[in-house]
């Protein structure tokens, strides 16, 4: 180590090689003075003899050095003093890349998040599960039992359902959301209770038998305000005790992604928290939501799936009548039927931000070609003087390097901000949404590679410049004289970076257009002026033979607020609420054998009441609405819609009277038609659907719709005080929970509201760039090129001519470019009509709106180069020369 | 660097020479520039740009030291001279390059060389 002391002595060592080369080339100028030559012919020829002093003196320092470190803080801060001569240059190039890496971490975190490490839970890359809704037949309570007794590629099953209750703690009933779930559930996830204990499967003796709840840390904190003295206190859900065990650690948020419960009970005590009954049945695929567990160690994926079709096979073989089963693959637990949409999502995020991030580059890349070639003088006196290519390489690139880490500091520095808003942002009040994102280590890692590999990027471009210069030639002639017309490394980039901002801006433009369009589509009932109240009688302790009646006095209740057109019920969701619905086989009239293969179609299956057509706004095409004599005693009636009767009947007046059966068999008739909807997501293709009347089969959870009109003087929340005030009176045990039906479409239309924003930000992203890039080569043409302008200025040049001289060339390439950018884009946007409903490129108005977006930030970017162009006064600029 | 590399006979011949030059008698840089020209009757001409990076990496190496003292001519100089390790690091070098000389003469002269 003797670098150590070295670097204290080094200011000796180098002042006496200093000295010493001095007195060697005076030693030398005596000698040859003595031998005859003038004074200063001596000195010129000891010089010459000796060579470069100042390379002499460097290489021999050099031997002292830690060499490259030494060197490269050399460069580091030579190139810190060029960056600070050019602020304008730098905070450009900083800012451009500091948007770009934002973008990219920001989208890398959501990726982390979301798809990379979904739940929080430990060993969670060994969480496989079937998925909801896959028919595998798993999602039946029974089925589920089984599967869990028999297998052995698991190292414990669990199961859960998402439940909605109104819980109260003393005489405060408030909806609440939790996860029933199966006993050995915290004993699969490997996770120990941050206070008291956990239920486990020992806890579970038959139904109704564990009437226990532990809490998510996140509600004891907020409802609780973490009282330790919580644990063994009893609690009413939905008017049944439950005693609190305990609370789940901070950083557990159930096992699904998205949605934190704020509690978890056990799922044989579900029935009591509003769930129908549903769990002896294994014919029931709602049973349960999903199930899960750890692989056992040296157990693939692949091998488990195969083991749980298996299972599955044999089950159907076992209860041929109840179970059929359909191959499913298990799937990492968390993302579940979101994996797809949320994968495509965020790929086309990364696509994008990628794009970005090269759009960036190819920008930077131009700005330090340009920036290389004006420094070629400085660059060929270096290289004349004896310093070498590679030196000066590292030299550019150290620039390029400290730019990008620069940017890439701001850039993540943005990010985390970002994200940290987005991690506890709460899309929609009352719900439990929550977007799992925390930035860490590996986003700042992903933000620095990306920084030095950028830095690279756009730090090579000049390298070929740099190593083809031939310095006597720059010397002589001054800066870059040849005017050179062939397509440059500086052009191709331009135009490179302009398709892709064009891209970007086509995408935007299409995602907003098909938001636009998706918020305008009639889908089937008429959410303005309607207001939607979750009456769960459940939750005030109505069950069996009360509901109905209680339901009834709900209608007349709230019918007779003034300002109230129509009311009406329906059970479970309405329509677009909450991406939550129901489906139902049906089978034709003529059908004997009732099993899975001869079902005709699979309509989403409403229950409703008397008035829910007017009250939801739903047309009724033909035939009647359901009255409230429509009971257990009556024969079987439906309505159908357009769709249903098309495919059934092929056309609404045969639909007409036709009978159609359901899955236990009963003849039903079709009394009604009512116009085609949307029912589960606005991107859905038309859908059959049916109406049963609710008056046949009461639920206690059930959606009260109703419809106002607007009353000079009754706002909607005098409205809504007043619906609450009238269901007080009724029971007060009944946590009234109102809102309009177009809060509730906001859940439905969320994700493509966040894809437009996201898209709108990057197509914002993308244009900035594009004026950046094409202000930066209409800018550098023209200085280049101002004495040949003020030449043709001086010999009669009229405006046109000027501009076009100036401009001709960056605003070709940008045509160029962007007609690129646009087919691309158009290309690209096929990808979007996943996410985003009606997302169609084949729009006039898109294609409009690029071009026209395009023409003005041309125009916008190169307004000042033009101006330039145009006042150059030809007699300064040729005196200056 | 790479440079001074190729313009020596081969690397560490003039570490060698330097050395050997300063073992007959301690000189400063001006006077070995001198001493190897006349030495090698004119054949070998050492740069002073790779001589002071050799004086500066043998200096390193401690196999010379350096004192500022007044030459014989009345100058000023930066006098070298051998250390007791630079005298053992010459003598190791120059047998190797003695046996590698020998190696080399042997291929070079097929008449000598057993092979052919």
């Amino acid at each position: 180590m003797h670098w150590i002391p070295n670097i204290f002595r080094r200011n000796k060592l180098y002042n006496d090689l200093s000295e010493e080369i001095r007195l060697h080339v005076e030693e030398r100028t005596e000698q040859l003075i003595r031998e005859g030559l003038s004074p200063q012919d001596a000195e010129r020829q000891a010089r010459l003899a000796f060579g470069n002093r100042t390379l002499v003196a460097e290489r021999s320092r050099e031997v002292w050095q830690w060499p490259t470190l030494e060197s490269i803080l050399a460069d580091v801060r030579f190139a810190l003093r060029q960056l600070r001569r050019s602020p304008g240059f730098t905070i450009a190039a900083v800012l451009t890349l500091a948007l770009a890496i934002g973008a990219n971490a920001v989208v890398f975190g959501i990726m982390d998040g979301l798809i990379l490490r979904p739940l929080n839970v430990p060993e969670a890359e060994s969480l496989y599960g079937t998925q909801y809704g896959d028919g595998s037949g798993f999602q039946a309570y029974p089925n589920y039992l089984d599967l869990r007794d028999r297998n052995r590629s698991f190292d414990g099953l669990a199961a859960f359902n998402m439940v909605f209750v109104g819980l109260d703690t003393g005489n405060d009933p408030t909806l609440a959301s939790g996860f029933a779930t199966s006993g050995n559930y915290f004993d699969v996830l490997r996770i120990h209770p941050y206070l008291g204990r956990f239920f486990n499967a020992s806890d579970e003796h038959g139904p109704k038998s564990a009437p226990y709840v532990v809490l998510s840390y996140a509600y004891w904190h907020s409802r609780f305000q973490e009282d330790r003295a919580v644990v063994g206190r009893t609690i009413q859900i939905d008017k049944h005790p439950f005693t609190i065990l305990g609370v789940a650690p901070m950083k557990m948020g159930g096992t699904l992604l998205f949605v934190n419960p704020d509690f978890y009970m056990p799922i044989v005590n579900q029935e009591q928290a509003g769930a129908d009954n549903t769990l002896a049945s294994r014919s029931n695929i709602h049973g349960i939501f999903e199930v899960f567990g750890h692989l056992k160690p040296g157990v693939t994926p692949a091998q488990a799936t195969a083991e749980v079709n298996s299972v599955g096979a044999a089950l159907q073989k076992a209860y041929p009548k109840e179970v059929s089963h359909r191959d499913t693959t298990l799937g990492r637990e968390g993302l579940t039927s979101f994996a797809g949409p949320v994968r495509e999502f965020v790929a086309g995020l990364m696509l994008l931000a990628g794009l970005i991030l090269l759009a960036a580059c190819a920008n930077l890349g131009s700005l330090f070609a340009a920036r290389a070639s004006d420094r070629s003088r400085e660059v060929a006196l270096r290289l004349a003087l004896g310093s070498s290519r590679t030196r000066i390489l590292r030299q550019l690139l150290t620039e390029a390097i400290l730019i990008s880490l620069a940017g890439g500091a701001l850039g993540l520095a943005g990010s985390v901000v970002l994200l940290r808003k987005l991690s506890v942002w709460s899309p929609f009040p009352g719900v439990a949404l929550h977007i799992p994102v925390t930035p860490d280590a590996k986003i700042y890692a992903v933000a620095l590679v990306l920084a030095l590999v950028s830095g690279f990027l756009f730090g090579i471009v000049p390298v070929r410049q740099v190593l083809r210069a031939n310095p006597y030639e720059i010397v002589k002639a001054g800066s870059n004289a040849r005017g050179s017309r062939r397509l440059t490394v500086r052009d191709v980039l331009l135009v490179l970076q302009i398709a892709v901002c064009a891209i970007l801006v086509t995408s935007s433009l299409v995602a907003v257009r098909g938001l636009v369009r998706s918020l305008h589509t009639h889908s089937g009932f008429e959410p303005d002026n309607a207001t939607v109240i979750n009456a769960n009688l459940a939750m005030a302790g109505y069950s069996g033979d009360q509901v109905l009646p209680m339901q009834k006095r709900i209608i007349a209740a709230i019918g007779s607020i003034r300002g109230v057109e129509h009311v009406g019920l329906v059970n479970s969701y309405p329509p677009l609420v909450y991406g939550a619905a129901t489906g139902a086989n049906i089978f034709r009239d003529e059908t004997r054998d009732l099993k899975p293969s001869n079902v005709a179609a699979m309509p989403f299956k409403y229950d409703v009441s008397p008035g829910y057509f007017e009250a939801a706004g739903t047309a009724l095409l033909a035939g009647r609405d359901f009255s409230w004599r429509d009971d257990k005693n009556a024969p079987p009636v439906a309505l159908v819609n357009r769709e249903f009767s098309r495919i059934l009947f092929g056309s609404v007046p045969n639909a007409m009277g036709k009978y159609f059966r359901l899955q236990d068999g009963t003849r039903v008739q079709i009394v009604g038609v009512v116009e085609d909807g949307k029912y589960l997501s606005l991107t859905e293709d038309q859908q059959p659907a049916m109406f049963l009347s609710s008056v046949r089969s009461p639920l206690s959870e059930a959606f009260v719709i109703v419809r106002t009109h607007p009353t000079p003087g009754r706002d909607a929340q005098q409205l809504a005080a007043a619906m609450r005030s009238k269901l007080r009176e009724l029971d007060s045990g009944l946590p009234a929970d109102i809102q309009s039906w177009n809060t509730l479409l906001e859940v439905v239309q969320f994700p493509s509201r966040v894809a437009t924003m996201a898209l709108g930000v990057l197509g914002g992203m993308g244009a900035m760039l594009a004026i950046t890039g094409i202000f930066g080569m209409a800018a550098y043409s023209v200085s280049k090129r101002l004495r040949e302008l003020g030449i043709r200025i001086a010999l009669g040049a009229q405006r046109r001519e000027v501009l076009q001289a100036a401009l001709g060339r960056p605003l070709k390439l940008l045509a160029l470019g962007s007609a690129a950018g646009l087919i691309l884009g158009l290309m690209a946007t096929k990808v979007l009509a996943f996410i985003v409903y009606q997302a169609t490129p084949r729009d006039p108005l898109v294609l409009g709106g690029v071009v026209f977006a395009m023409l003005v930030l041309g125009l916008l970017a190169s307004w000042i180069p033009a101006q330039r162009a145009l006042n150059i006064d030809p007699l300064i600029l040729l005196r200056e020369e | 660097m790479t440079e001074t590399a190729s313009r020596d006979l081969f690397p560490g011949a003039l570490e060698m020479m330097i050395l050997e030059s300063l073992r007959r008698r301690p000189a400063h840089g001006y006077a070995l520039v001198q001493h190897i020209q006349q030495r090698s009757n004119n054949l070998l001409q050492v740069e002073e740009g790779s001589l002071y990076p050799a004086l500066q990496r043998l200096l390193k190496a401690k196999l010379v030291k350096a004192d500022w003292g007044v030459s014989s001519t009345n100058r000023r100089v930066r006098t070298y001279q051998i250390t007791a390790s630079g005298l053992r690091h010459l003598e190791q070098q120059i047998s190797s390059f003695e046996r590698m000389f020998e190696g080399i003469t042997l291929v070079l002269n097929p008449g000598r060389s057993p092979a052919n």
